[in-house]
């Protein structure tokens, strides 16, 4: 061991500086806290709420605990991500392949839509179609039926709710069929591998995952049926649907804004990824005499998506942090709920803060595992 | 003339084709124009339908027909290159012309033809476009937050000056080239400090002017009598030295009275606002957060463990939370953590905040170009006989820096678009006195025009900066 003073130095200077920080910040905290008569502890959580969230995916009123309501905040905002990312990702991949379209008119639309939409805040965006664009929809009186059965209103999206008799024997249905079709994959590509012999997997795949839920209604004894929303009369000139399923306009704005400003962001990586592929790849596949289709799923699409991938999860985290505005149009979210209204309920500013925090940092690092772990999968492996 | 096979169009019967398929595509074209621009609908004696989808068939028919390779004509052979190569991009094209023929005389009435200019209240606005006297009447408030109307010049005069000595750089001669990097660092912020603590705030924040003033000058004037070899380190230790000394130990009735600067009143932080908060907010985060952010991405790649640990912590943390969060941090837990009589300006805290928060993005996209950056180029620095701060200083720095233009562009245009979310602390920017006067009774249910204006605003301003940073990227192109 040689240990040397111009190695331990430094070290030392900045763990002391950082200890001394933290000591002190800990110190005035405790001292705070002492003087305000607040005791630190997360004993709260357990505590009855008494507030009420006007949007929950799980049942809950005021009766319920803190706990309950951070539970709430967090389950509304995984909604809004997950839905902002399929959306973000379906529209993303489409104007990056846009981008790179021979057709001038397409290649300029989707540039525009690019530039148009990522160089306005995001909170703009937000309010721009919470009170501006969703404002100008029709009150649920003098609302259009879309396909005669939702209606998209000012006070929200109302569509039919599916009902079902024996959801459980459907669900395995799809279930089976999802490990048929692995099953059979796996054993086509190991034909391949050593007989040379293809199966059409996609045609095989294509008939089990209808037939299989389509069984289980003529035998299974599934029914489904729907629940149509109905105008409601609350009051003379106060309507609402009843039944159904409806969607609160902050989660349509939110969804809307959040998923045109990340596809912007998603299109770029996607362009860069396919452009970061060679031409000699593209032309070396196609003399090797591989169909246009053959040559972007074979060859092009495995290496883009390597390049992809990376920045893309760096969009999906981003879609993940911003969805915290929801605070600014009031959808219940995890900052609203909880380092809002639960924050100004008990005044326990240090623990909700770092809760919320922390539940922030443990999604953004769940996400940037999952996808470590898949761009790992897709790596190229060496032989 | 041979025969026409009208299923295969080919080029020897080029000019019937030609003028057939141009026919059908201008007459596809014309009826979308005029059903937009005069609301005239040719086709109205079909069914709705039929009359909805013709257009799009009459032109696909037309694109069709003069879709001929190797024409001879250049202009049809660039029109098919371009929009025209298979059915499905000819559709396609249709649908982009036909969506902006539809969009055009919509977005044009509202903007200007059926907008209001003129008057000074709601009731000129009685069309159907938009109400540009809202903005006009709320212009001072959507500029300059709260901020007195008779006081405005002050934060008008500090911005032109600062603009004038922002393009020093220009105008600079060889000559003084080489002292801009040590001018834009280091003075030009401090000038603008200066000009936005004493100029707009108009009195002492932080400390007394007089004091810092007086200091700054003596440690100068016995600066020159310094052997060069620790003025580094007496520039770092007396200035603050004499500073402490003047305030608490020397004089202090009497200078206080020479520190307030008479006839400017003091406006607090709380009053500023509008898009001059937004510029004051993102001028302090950048400048804060480009150190910060170096010092970190050095940290990161340092080879003491434990300055390596606490950097991927730091980094980490903040890149993990969102920024909302943190603005929450700041005006609620953050003052629990200072003494309980120390008191920071809701403004400084925000702009911690904010710096703290991109510099560890700022600290990754420098990272990425230290990492980009070849070993023999750290090698030879070596070898050179360098340490560790000149080699970084001198070799590394700057190539990497130079690699990260774009990445640390893209860093900063986010800071701006960023600094709306300074409403969770009370502050209102641009977007949060948008949202004031949205809700002020008198001008209710113009929030369209209100978020309109301030998006081209923000449009300007973010892709002005993409388009700097691309020329600077291009200007300090190397090949390696």
């Amino acid at each position: 061991m040689n240990f040397k003073l111009k190695d331990i130095g430094p070290q030392l200077m900045t763990v002391i500086a950082v200890v001394l920080v933290f000591g002190f910040f800990t110190y005035n905290a405790q001292v705070n806290m002492e003087n305000r008569g607040i005791d630190f502890g997360y004993g709260f959580l357990s505590q009855e709420s008494s507030f009420d969230v006007q949007f929950s995916l799980i049942e809950y009123d005021g009766s319920h605990s803190y706990f309950r309501a951070y539970l709430v905040g967090l389950l509304n905002t995984i909604l809004v991500s997950v839905i902002g990312i399929i959306l973000a990702t379906i529209l993303g991949v489409l104007v990056g392949i846009a981008r790179l379209s021979p057709n001038y008119l397409i290649n300029k639309f989707a540039a525009f839509y690019v530039e148009f939409f990522r160089n306005i805040p995001l909170l703009l965006q937000i309010f721009f179609w919470y009170f501006a664009a969703l404002r100008a929809l029709p009150l649920p009186q003098d609302a259009e039926a879309m396909f005669g059965i939702s209606f998209l209103t000012i006070k929200g999206l109302f569509v039919p709710a599916f009902i079902w008799e024996n959801f459980n024997i459907f669900f395995y249905s799809i279930v089976a069929a999802i490990v048929a079709i692995i099953v059979i994959r796996t054993h086509a590509r190991k034909l391949q591998e050593t007989q040379g012999k293809q199966t059409p997997v996609l045609l095989i795949s294509i008939g089990l995952i209808f037939i299989l839920p389509l069984l289980s209604f003529l035998i299974g004894g599934v029914r489904l049926s729907f629940e149509v929303p109905v105008l409601k009369q609350l009051a003379t000139t106060s309507f609402i649907y009843e039944g159904g399923v409806s969607l609160p306009p902050e989660l349509i704005a939110l969804a809307l804004s959040l998923s045109l400003y990340t596809a912007t962001f998603i299109a770029e990586c996607v362009r860069a990824g396919i452009q970061g592929v060679g031409k000699g790849q593209k032309e070396a596949a196609a003399s090797i005499g591989l169909t246009q289709n053959q040559v972007l799923k074979l060859v092009v699409m495995p290496q883009a998506l390597r390049i992809i991938i990376p920045p893309t999860t760096n969009q999906y985290l981003n879609l993940t942090k911003n969805s915290s505005l929801a605070a600014a149009i009031a959808y219940p979210d995890l900052v609203l709920v909880f380092a809002g209204t639960a924050l100004m309920q008990t005044g326990k500013a240090i623990e909700i803060v770092s809760i919320t925090m922390f539940t922030y940092l443990s999604l953004s690092i769940s996400i940037s595992l999952f996808m470590n772990w898949y761009n790992n999968k897709i790596a190229i492996t060496e032989k | 003339m041979s025969k026409i096979n009208f299923l295969k169009p080919d080029k020897s019967n080029l000019y019937t084709f030609l003028y057939l398929g141009s026919f059908l595509f201008f007459v596809s074209v014309l009826d979308v124009l005029l059903n937009s621009f005069f609301s005239l609908n040719l086709t109205g004696f079909l069914p709705s339908f039929l009359s909805f989808l013709l257009p799009l068939i009459l032109g696909f028919i037309g694109l069709y027909f003069i879709r001929i390779e190797l024409s001879g004509i250049k202009q049809l052979d660039l029109l098919n290159k371009h929009i025209n190569t298979n059915n499905f991009n000819a559709v396609l094209s249709l649908l982009i012309i036909f969506i902006i023929l539809k969009s055009i005389p919509p977005i044009l009435s509202w903007f200007f033809i059926d907008a209001s200019f003129a008057g000074d209240s709601k009731d000129v606005c009685t069309g159907t476009g938009a109400c540009w006297t809202y903005i006009k009447v709320w212009m001072r408030r959507f500029m300059y937050g709260m901020y007195p109307n008779g006081e405005q010049w002050r934060i008008n005069l500090s911005f032109i000056a600062l603009a004038l000595l922002g393009s020093v750089g220009y105008f600079a001669t060889d000559r003084f080239k080489k002292y801009l990097t040590l001018y834009y660092v280091v003075i030009y912020p401090f000038i603008a400090f200066l000009f936005i603590f004493f100029f707009i705030s108009g009195g002492p924040v932080f400390f007394d002017f007089s004091y810092g003033i007086i200091a700054a000058i003596l440690s100068i004037i016995i600066g020159f009598f310094i052997p060069s070899k620790f003025k580094f380190y007496y520039f770092l230790i007396v200035p603050f030295a004499l500073y402490v000394l003047l305030k608490y130990f020397i004089f202090y009735e009497e200078l206080v009275e020479l520190g307030k600067l008479d006839g400017l009143n003091w406006v607090e932080t709380g009053a500023w606002g509008g898009l001059s908060l937004t510029f004051i907010i993102s001028f302090f985060c950048l400048i804060f957060c480009f150190p910060i952010g170096m010092a970190f991405a050095l940290g990161r790649r340092s080879g003491f463990p434990l300055i390596r640990y606490i950097s991927i912590g730091f980094i980490e943390f903040w890149r993990g939370v969102p920024l909302i969060t943190v603005l929450f941090m700041s005006a609620v837990m953050f003052p629990m953590f200072l003494p309980a009589d120390f008191f920071i300006d809701k403004l400084v805290r925000c702009i911690i905040a904010i710096s703290l928060f991109e510099a560890a993005y700022v600290a990754e996209v420098i990272r990425g170009g230290l990492q980009a950056l070849p070993r023999g180029q750290y090698e030879a620095a070596k070898s050179l006989g360098m340490g560790y701060w000149r080699m970084h200083i001198f070799v590394i720095l700057p190539q990497a820096l130079k690699l990260v233009i774009p990445g640390i562009a893209n860093t900063f245009l986010a800071l701006v678009k960023d600094t709306p979310l300074i409403f969770v602390v009370g502050l209102l920017e641009i977007v949060g006195m948008l949202n004031l006067a949205k809700t002020n009774p008198e001008w209710l249910g113009f929030a369209m025009e209100g978020y309109v204006f301030a998006a081209i605003i923000f449009w300007i301003i973010c892709y002005a900066m993409s388009k700097y940073s691309y020329n600077l990227e291009q200007k300090y192109k190397t090949d390696r």
